[in-house]
C-alpha cells in the first residue's frame, strides 16, 4: 500500500500526471475454486479478467493496466466488504409421494433441515421453486411447477415460516435435476426447490 | 418431534419480532443479511437507517460510515456486500423467477464491495452491471471486488 503511494508520489512529481489510478478491481475464484470473468471498461482502456486475482486498475489517462492482486492487498483493501457478505444461499430439495400431497419420508426430514437453517441464519428468507419434468409444453409446465411451489409455501407458512418470508417461482421444465429427452417422464425432476438465504 | 420443530418455529419467530416491519414483497428486491455500524439507504431523497432485516427497491442507494459494513442478498441468489465508507447505488434491478433472465445495474460511487453474482449474470452474461466513476464492469460471473477512491 505504502509502496503505491510512494510510486504514485514519485510518478506525480516525476511525470507530472494528474491524478492517481482511481479503482481496483480484483477477480476471485469461488467456493470451488472455479473462476468466472468480468470485463473492465475504462474510458480508453479495457481489460479482461479471468484468472485468480487477475487485477484491474484505471489509470489517470482513462486506460485500464491488467495485473494480479495479491491476498494480502485483498485483505487490506477488502477485508471487511468480504467480512459482511452474506452466507452463500443454500438449497434444500422435496419430493412429493406419487400422486399425494405429501412429502416422502426424505423429503420430511430435509423440511427439518431448512427448518434449522433457516432459524441459523439471520433474517432468512427463501424462494419455494417448482420444477416439472419433460412432458408437454413450456407453458402448462410453469403453470404446474408454480402452483407446485404455491402448495408448498402454504405447507411451509402452515408449519410457522412467515408468508412474507416466502417467495415463489416456478421454473417449469428448464432446469431438469437428471438431463432426460423431451417427452420423458422423470420423477426426480419434478420436485420443488427451496433456495435459502 | 413436534416439540423440537416448536422450538424452531419459535425462534423463526423471535428472529421476525426483532427485525423492523417488512413492507411486503412487491417492490422488494433484496434485504440486509448483515449491517454493522452505520449503515443508511438513500431512498426518495429520505436517509433511512438500514438493519439487518430491512428490505431494498431497486433505485435504493446503501451509505456506510466509517464504522459501516452491510451485506445483502438479492432475489436471484446474487451477494453484494460493503465495506466502510461506501455508496453504492442500485440503478436497475430485474429478475424473472420463471427464466431467470433480468438486469442488475449498479454504481459503487466510492468505498469498496464485493460480489458474488448470482441467477442474472449465470442466465445472461451480459444481465450484470457494476459501474463506478470511471469504468464499467461486464459481468460474467462470479465473485470479484471493486474499489474505488473518490
Amino acid at each position: 500500500m505504502h509502496q503505491r503511494c510512494a510510486a504514485l508520489l514519485a510518478a506525480l512529481v516525476l511525470g507530472g500526471c494528474a491524478t492517481p489510478s482511481q479503482d481496483l478491481v480484483v477477480l476471485l475464484p469461488d467456493k470451488e475454486g472455479k473462476v468466472g470473468t468480468v470485463v473492465v471498461q475504462g474510458q480508453k482502456g479495457k481489460t479482461v479478467l479471468n484468472t485468480a486475482y487477475a487485477s484491474a486498475r484505471t489509470t489517470s489517462d482513462g486506460g485500464v493496466q491488467r495485473g494480479t492482486a495479491s491476498q494480502s492487498e485483498v485483505k487490506d483493501v477488502f477485508g471487511s466488504a468480504l467480512a459482511a457478505q452474506p452466507p452463500r444461499p443454500i438449497s434444500f430439495t422435496l419430493y412429493f409421494e406419487s400422486g399425494s400431497d405429501e412429502f416422502t419420508e426424505q423429503s420430511k426430514q430435509e423440511v427439518k433441515r431448512l427448518l434449522a437453517e433457516m432459524a441459523r441464519r439471520q433474517a432468512s428468507d427463501i424462494t419455494v421453486i417448482g420444477h416439472t419434468d419433460q412432458v408437454g409444453p413450456d407453458p402448462s409446465n410453469d403453470a404446474l411447477s408454480l402452483q407446485r411451489a404455491e402448495r408448498v409455501k402454504s405447507i411451509l407458512a402452515g408449519m410457522g415460516i412467515p408468508a412474507e418470508r416466502i417467495l415463489t417461482a416456478g421454473r417449469g421444465r428448464r432446469e431438469p435435476l437428471i438431463p432426460a429427452a423431451d417427452g420423458v417422464s422423470e420423477p426426480r425432476n419434478r420436485r420443488v426447490e427451496i433456495s435459502v438465504r | 418431534m413436534q416439540s423440537t420443530r416448536l422450538i424452531v418455529i419459535r425462534r423463526l419467530l423471535a428472529c421476525a419480532c426483532s427485525i423492523v416491519p417488512i413492507a411486503g414483497w412487491g417492490a422488494d428486491i433484496a434485504q440486509f443479511k448483515v449491517a454493522r455500524g452505520s449503515v443508511y439507504l438513500e431512498r426518495s431523497g429520505q436517509r433511512l437507517p438500514a438493519r439487518v432485516g430491512t428490505h431494498l427497491q431497486a433505485t435504493d442507494t446503501v451509505v456506510t460510515g466509517a464504522d459501516g459494513s452491510a451485506g445483502i442478498a438479492f432475489v436471484d441468489n446474487s451477494l453484494l456486500s460493503v465495506g466502510p465508507n461506501s455508496v453504492l447505488a442500485i440503478e436497475r434491478y430485474a429478475f424473472n423467477s420463471t427464466t431467470h433472465e433480468g438486469a442488475f445495474e449498479s454504481s459503487l460511487r466510492k468505498g469498496t464491495l464485493s460480489v458474488v453474482s448470482g441467477k442474472i449474470a449465470k442466465q445472461s452474461p451480459d444481465a450484470m452491471k457494476v459501474k463506478t466513476p470511471s469504468s464499467i464492469l461486464g459481468v460474467r460471473g462470479t465473485e470479484f471486488l471493486v474499489h474505488s477512491s473518490d
